[in-house]
């Protein structure tokens, strides 16, 4: 098991490759890639029972989709720095004939991912019949979602929500990036999203919360818990409150970096506040 | 002329859930997923016989979309089903991304395709489906034509590896393929030889091409019938072949004219060999209520209508 120092230090690296992955091609999305680096770090290399090499269909290990997919920077570089595949490759990110595509996808067979995602509201119910297939195959390892919490504004993830309780799926941890920010602005703002935690309650899930979902060490107790939960006839719900743009000041506390890259000055400073650790790609 | 009997009318329907029922016994993989219509889609048996395998989902068909695609991920060959309304256009989003575009084993079986639904009206009636679905990259589109055919449709799909469209519908039609049949996805079937005119006919339109095929012959027309069942991958040899001997074709679905199998036969027609066509399809419109014969009639998709659009298409060779 790695240190809490470790993963901090795999933390900022993390970090600075979302900030150079955006900045390179000027788009995509750090605000919320950076709200879940810890997130990322703890369960790739702390929470997840997972196999060295990828199998799509993950037999025998826990497996994760992320279900808000235009947080991929985050995603591909924990992949990379997992093992799935080379460092070197989240140069290509969302450029022509890459595998690492502006969401994450299958087609183009990066190791790692098993879904598309993007087009949101649909990875709760993947990882719902993920877990089925999973308890088909009498395999006890868990399956993981992560959500955005603006995402739960689509109703399909209701549908799956009454579903997975009504059908006993206890070998899922679907945790939601609790970050009250969507694109147009606050979750508040936009269209407020009440109680998230009665609302799962209400629907009957176990709700475990991580108040503060950018501390590596209340992750890894918080997820913990989580786990023990599981198993127990009732599907799991993690509610992680992270402030997006977390790590980089300026982008913190707002919904501005939701889907836009710095520039030269503002990498600058998000690279001076985030010193390489494990060596940049 | 080679001719047809209907051994005993029967559902398309319950060709799906015979097939079904024979591959819940052959294959422990498949498993299946209904969205609160067991009875309509004639799934009970599968669900008896293998209550682990079969899911209830509710009245929540973008969830089932998604349950199925991560249930491959297992290696699970799930079907799901509802109506063909409720398999595409509620849920195009969710099969393009999470089983069309992630390339997953997906088997969506649409039944109550098109106006023979009946007495349900529009809101029911989809006669966009096939477009919807070809449209996808990978998707396979299949409207077998009788229970026969859609039995052993059904269970050829399993053995196919993506994600595969299978339509079909809600009446009692002429059951005229042999039974225990091989279903070769992508192979057309050549049901008679004419020099005259090429009829290209999918789904039930096929009897009715063979009805109408009957009544050419008496007129002098010697009519080819082609059950084009496999709509996506298209048999454009088959297609080929037939029209350079008789110069002119008639397409019958039914759909709409827009996205159905009418423009896939254009588009082949128009970049290799140009020839008179006629459709038989619906014009860009909406159903409504009614029996099955009665709307069959009044939009122009019976044999009556295919005579006519061969006589039509002949004038134009």
């Amino acid at each position: 098991m790695a240190n809490i120092q470790q993963l901090e230090d795999l933390t900022t690296q993390v970090r600075r490759d979302i900030l150079r992955m955006v900045h390179k091609v000027n788009s995509g999305h750090p605000g919320g890639s950076l709200g879940c680096a810890e997130f990322f770090v703890a369960l790739y290399n702390e929470i997840m029972e997972r196999h060295d090499d990828f199998d799509m269909d993950g037999i025998g290990e826990d497996i994760f989709f992320l279900s808000n997919g235009h947080i991929s920077p985050v995603y591909y570089s924990v992949l990379a720095r997992s093992g799935y595949f080379p460092v070197d490759e989240l140069n290509t990110f969302r450029l022509i004939n890459s595998r690492l595509q502006g969401h994450p996808t299958t087609h183009e067979g990066l190791p790692g991912v098993r879904i598309a995602s993007g087009s949101l509201g649909q990875g709760m119910s993947v990882a719902l019949g993920a877990a089925q297939a999973k308890k088909l195959n009498n395999d006890s390892h868990l399956v993981y979602s992560l959500h955005g919490d603006g995402e739960l504004q689509e109703g399909q993830n209701w549908e799956a929500i009454m579903y997975a309780a009504g059908n006993n799926i206890d070998n899922i941890i679907a945790t939601v990036d609790l970050n009250g920010q969507q694109i147009d602005g606050s979750t508040d703002d936009v269209l407020p999203m009440g109680n998230v935690r009665t609302k799962f309650e209400a629907f009957g899930w176990t709700v475990i919360e991580i108040n503060e979902g950018n501390n590596i060490e209340a992750i890894l107790k918080g997820m913990a818990e989580a786990k023990t939960k599981t198993g127990q006839g009732k599907p799991v719900c993690v509610l992680l409150k992270t402030v997006m743009g977390n790590g980089v000041d300026f982008m913190m506390y707002t919904h501005a970096w939701h889907g836009k890259a710095p520039n030269d000055e503002q990498l600058a400073v998000g690279l001076a506040q985030n010193v390489e650790t494990l060596g940049d790609y | 002329m080679k001719t047809y009997t209907n051994t005993g009318s029967k559902d398309t329907r319950s060709g799906f859930g015979a097939g079904l029922t024979e591959l819940g016994q052959t294959n422990e993989n498949v498993v299946a997923l209904c969205a609160d219509l067991i009875g309509s889609l004639k799934m009970d048996d599968f669900k008896a016989n293998h209550p682990e395998r079969f899911f209830q989902v509710g009245i929540a068909e973008a969830n089932m979309i998604g349950l199925a695609a991560g249930m491959t991920i297992g290696g699970k060959i799930p079907f799901t089903g509802t109506f063909a309304n409720f398999s595409t256009g509620r849920v195009y989003d969710q099969i393009r991304q999470s089983v069309a575009y992630s390339g997953k084993n997906v088997k969506i079986c649409a039944s109550h395709a098109g106006l023979t639904l009946g007495e349900d009206g529009a809101t029911h009636q989809i006669l966009e489906d096939i477009g919807l679905m070809k449209m996808l990259p990978g998707m396979v589109v299949i409207n077998p034509c009788d229970f026969n055919q859609t039995k052993a449709a059904t269970m050829a799909i399993a053995d196919h590896d993506g994600p595969v469209y299978l339509r079909f519908g809600r009446p009692k039609v002429a059951n005229f393929t042999p039974e225990n049949q091989t279903f070769e996805i992508g192979k057309a079937l050549h049901l008679t030889e004419g020099n005259d005119v090429t009829i290209v006919a999918t789904g039930h339109l096929v009897w009715e091409a063979l009805e109408a095929a009957k009544e050419l012959e008496g007129k002098g027309i010697s009519a080819e019938v082609i059950n084009i069942h496999t709509i996506k991958p298209l048999d454009e040899k088959a297609i080929l072949d037939s029209v350079n001997k008789t110069g002119c074709i008639v397409t019958a679905e039914e759909h709409n004219y827009l996205g159905g199998l009418g423009e896939s036969v254009s588009r082949v027609l128009a970049t290799t060999k140009p020839t008179p066509q006629e459709f038989v399809a619906t014009n860009d419109t909406f159903g409504e209520s009614g029996t099955p014969e009665q709307l069959m009639e009044k939009y122009g998709l019976n044999a009556a209508a295919i005579v006519n659009a061969v006589q039509t298409v002949i004038r134009r060779k």
